[in-house]
């Protein structure tokens, strides 16, 4: 019995206990304490939650303890080596899946030895590496008995713990059982488990790249990686261990920054303008019209403005600087390339536009009008109210905008990888090509993987460094926008 | 500070309060604003007239329709077909279209380099084509019938007048007889535009003529169907708790914080944890569609809990209490009175956290979805691409009619994202209430 049939015969008796506990209660003569609804519901859950508690802890231990029993099976000559032993131990949960797949037939015939195993296995598509020991044939097929006695001991006992659960839970229904109250608080526990996925997240994320990040530094000291000017990772050469590869973030880290900032240069104006613009100038009937406009900006995969800097705007800049190099020197080569900082920069800036213009939008706004007509009152234009005290007192708010706007410039992958091309280089012409922290951890990461080579590995340690500057980025920018709301509230 | 001293030594009825240079600084400024908002919109016009303008030719494509007939001495030479139908799979069928263009275009057959310029007007892909036609009805064999081939992508482009034909031949890649044959075809109504359909309907291929989004499409709508199974009900299961159960302590506050996080942390992160966690941890497949439907619930769960949690804020107190007051529980005042009132909040949040994972592609790239899959999946766990990705695919392609082909997946993903954002916009529209 395979264990997607197993809990649908448990969800099964789940619905039948429901409605056996609605007409019970229904049944009842005078006034419950719950609504019919309740009782089923408690009397479905004491049906289903023992057993699936049950299914899923033995689905977690069961391949332990097997795994365990094959091991210790296993002919001591195998477990002298660990390499040997878990590769023969591969290949006997290899043959036990094969084994599965082939008709019993002709497991009978190699059994009788009219057949070799190897043929029968390799008839049956199974990977068979050499000459295969009897030992690890007869590891696997005790290793797929114990598999399903172990299934259909587990099918046995869930269905009778769901059983049992279910009629005692049905023996508990009455008019005065509270079972409205019972079944709320497992509900109660149902919404914390989902907020808590949340903080799974973030554990996950930061365990998960530390212990690959750490797998790295064992081969990379941290200083070289930290502090390092060259990146020129190499090949992972089999049997090389990947030494001799050079890992150094700071060209990364530099590229990543460079076209951050010259992404912020040029969203910052124009995103600030025109907050200032749609909260403080613009009609309600040019506001419902433009903002809802700027902000598809936002909406745009960034794929898309990856193919477009790709496509447009390299192309367009690269002409562009041959063209005027032209009518100054006469010399007709571009000085801009295709893919260059001021590409990836100028088409990220367009990005981050609405991001910057609608957080601002919503700070300048949240200042209260009683600022703006003392200071109208007293005289000033509308344009000295905003520079002298509107932007004064939205300043924090705006810095944290900013900050916010930031991380997601230090975070963008697509753009990048499509438009700042992936030479590693440390120089500071705006013109010339550059690489990011991201675009690196995809290349390192596309293709054939070996999870042990440190040029795999590498993409982690980029990735921790990456998350903790946008986490520091974040924290801090949440911290200011929300003193800064509660300011004026 | 001069203006002061201006007027004090100047008895004057009005001061002069530099009025005209303020008024001036002021319609400046007014300017900018206004200069600004023209720079986004005009950003904005020109990203989308470029998008259509490579792209709206992708939605057409040349096809050539000839007479082909299926010699039995091409297709089945060694007359066994009765026996083994699969023997017709090796029949040379390059041979079947080559001579077919010769009939057509009046050249010998024999003639080999004739043949070849002629074999590149029509797609590699067309005698797979064949092949299938004559495997699902081998009766064809020794039939002459009608049949509408692929063009190649470059003749194409060709066709499109994409290609410039000021070149000289030798560095163009579509030479001067295939110009003269292709104006004969025409002429002779054989070579005409279709609708793409193929477009929609076909895997990858390195082929740019037979390459399609189907698949991909296909990957895209099981990722947002499992996003959407997971994330909303877990979603809206967490923003009830923390905005009506959850005590005021230093936990909830930690969760607060880490949502607020999470909703800004680059999508790549979310890459690394689903390659390292799912893949490598959990051993699920690499390039399923079921890991990268876990790694975009993981990232727009916080904008789905942020929008429900906005929009429970803005039911009013009086609505509970007035539950509360006629005896319902905290738990049914929530499921049956504020959580209905808050659903269009809810369902906006869900749409609009929907539109960003369709067009999500760095976290597909690193769990392995940047494939080539040229066959539908049937399960999520086999291999799968998505639409973004297969975009970012054909953008690395250098070929001419893969950047027409890129474009025009572009135009079909953005009228998905579209279509959700109006959605979106309807649902507020309609049912929103303001209290």
């Amino acid at each position: 019995m395979t264990s997607s049939m197993l809990i649908l015969i448990v969800a099964l008796i789940g619905i039948f206990a429901y409605f056996a506990g609605r007409i019970r209660a229904a049944g009842s003569n005078g006034r419950t304490h719950s609504r019919p609804g309740y009782h089923g519901a408690y009397v479905a859950l004491s049906a289903l939650i023992p057993a699936l508690a049950l299914v899923l802890v033995w689905s977690i231990a069961a391949p332990i303890y097997i795994n365990g029993k094959v091991h210790a099976a296993l002919p001591s000559d195998l477990k002298s080596d660990p390499a040997i032993e878990a590769l023969s131990f591969n290949s006997v949960v290899g043959i036990s899946r094969g084994l599965e797949t082939i008709p019993a037939s002709e497991v009978a015939a190699a059994r009788s030895g009219t057949k070799t195993w190897n043929e029968v296995l390799a008839a049956g598509n199974v990977p068979v590496a050499g000459d295969l020991r009897p030992e690890i044939i007869s590891a696997a097929q005790s290793m797929n008995a114990m598999t399903e006695s172990s299934r259909s001991t587990l099918a046995a006992i869930a269905v009778a713990v769901s059983l049992v659960g279910g009629f005692l839970g049905y023996r508990r229904v009455s008019a005065r059982f509270r079972a409205r109250n019972l079944v709320e608080r497992v509900i109660l526990v149902g919404l914390v488990l989902c907020s808590s996925i949340a903080i799974l997240t973030t554990i996950g994320i930061v365990f998960s790249m530390l212990s690959e990040a750490v797998r790295f530094f064992a081969v990379v000291p941290p200083h070289q990686f930290f502090f390092g000017t060259v990146w020129d990772p190499r090949f992972a050469a089999a049997g090389s261990g990947g030494a001799g590869g050079q890992f150094g973030l700071i060209p990364l880290l530099a590229g990543t920054l460079y076209i951050a900032f010259v992404a912020m240069l040029f969203a910052v104006p124009v995103g600030l303008f025109s907050a200032i613009y749609m909260s403080e100038y613009a009609s309600p009937k040019f506001r419902a019209l433009a903002k809802p406009a700027l902000e598809v900006l936002a909406g745009i995969p960034t794929i898309v403005y990856g193919f477009f800097a790709l496509t447009a705007v390299g192309p367009f800049l690269r002409d562009l600087s041959s063209s005027l190099n032209h009518l100054v020197t006469g010399d007709a080569s571009n000085f801009i390339q295709a893919q260059s900082v001021i590409t990836a920069g100028i088409v990220m800036g367009i990005m981050l536009i609405p991001f910057v213009s609608s957080l601002s939008d919503d700070i300048i706004t949240q200042v209260p009008r009683s600022l703006r007509d003392g200071s109208l009152g007293l005289g000033a234009t509308r344009s000295e109210t905003i520079k002298k005290v509107v932007l004064p007192a939205a300043l924090p708010g705006i810095v944290g905008a900013l900050l916010l706007t930031a991380s997601r410039a230090v975070g963008e992958t697509m753009i990048v990888v499509l438009a700042a091309g992936v030479a590693a280089r440390l120089q500071l012409n705006p013109f010339e090509p550059m690489t990011t922290v991201t675009v690196k951890i995809v290349n390192q990461l596309t293709g054939d993987l070996e999870f042990t080579s440190p040029q795999t590995l590498v993409a982690f340690a980029l990735g921790i460094t990456l998350f903790a500057i946008t986490l520091m980025l974040n924290i801090y920018a949440l911290y200011i926008v929300r003193k800064y709301r509660e300011q004026y509230e | 500070m001069s203006d002061a001293i201006l007027t004090a030594s100047v008895p004057a009825v009005r001061r002069d309060i530099g009025l005209k240079r303020r008024y001036a600084a002021e319609r400046r400024f007014r300017l900018y604003g206004l200069a600004a908002i023209t720079i986004g919109l005009v950003f904005l016009a020109l990203l989308l007239t470029s998008v259509v303008r490579k792209g709206y030719t992708a939605f057409v494509q040349t096809e050539i329709s000839l007479p082909v007939t299926f010699s039995e001495a091409l297709v089945d030479p060694t007359n066994k077909r009765a026996e083994d139908p699969q023997i017709l799979a090796k029949g040379k069928y390059d041979k079947v279209i080559r001579e077919a263009l010769a009939a057509q275009l009046g050249f010998d057959a024999k003639d080999l380099k004739s043949g070849k310029a002629a074999d590149q007007l029509i797609s590699p892909s067309a005698r797979v084509e064949l092949r299938d036609m004559v495997l699902a009805d081998p009766s064809l064999v020794g039939k002459t019938i009608d049949v509408s081939l692929l063009a190649e992508g470059n003749i194409d482009s060709a066709n499109k007048g994409q290609i410039d034909l000021s070149v000289p031949e030798a560095r163009r890649k579509v030479k001067d007889q295939q110009l003269t044959w292709m104006q004969q075809l025409k002429d002779a109504g054989k070579l005409k535009f279709a609708f793409n359909t193929g477009l929609f309907v076909n895997g990858a291929s390195s082929r740019p003529e037979a390459a399609g989004l189907g698949v991909a499409a296909i990957g895209s709508a099981v990722m947002m169907l499992i996003v959407l199974a997971l994330s909303l009900p877990i979603g809206v299961a967490a923003s009830i708790y923390l905005e009506e159960f959850a005590p005021k302590n230093k936990f909830t506050d930690l969760i607060e914080v880490n949502i607020n996080n999470l909703a800004a942390v680059p999508s790549i992160v979310y890459g690394l944890l689903g390659l390292s966690v799912f893949v490598n941890f959990l051993g699920m497949p690499r390039s399923a569609a079921v890991v990268g439907g876990l790694v975009l619930t993981l990232m727009t769960l916080p904008t789905i809990i942020i929008a429900t949690r906005a929009s429970l804020k803005a039911v009013p107190p009086s609505i509970r209490s007035a539950a509360l007051g006629l005896g319902a529980s905290k738990m049914q005042m929530i499921f049956h009175h504020v959580l209905p009132l808050a659903m269009p909040g809810v369902l906006t949040g869900a749409i609009i956290g929907l539109a960003h994972a369709l067009g999500e592609t760095a976290p597909l790239l690193l769990i392995g979805m940047v494939a080539f899959v040229a066959n539908y999946p049937v399960t999520p766990m086999d291999p799968s691409t998505a639409l973004p990705v297969q975009i970012y695919m054909w953008a690395n392609e250098a070929e001419r009619a893969f950047v027409e082909r890129t474009s025009g997946a572009i135009m079909v993903l953005l009228v998905f994202l579209i279509l959700m954002n109006l959605g979106a916009v309807l649902l507020r529209r309609r049912f929103e209430r303001r209290w």
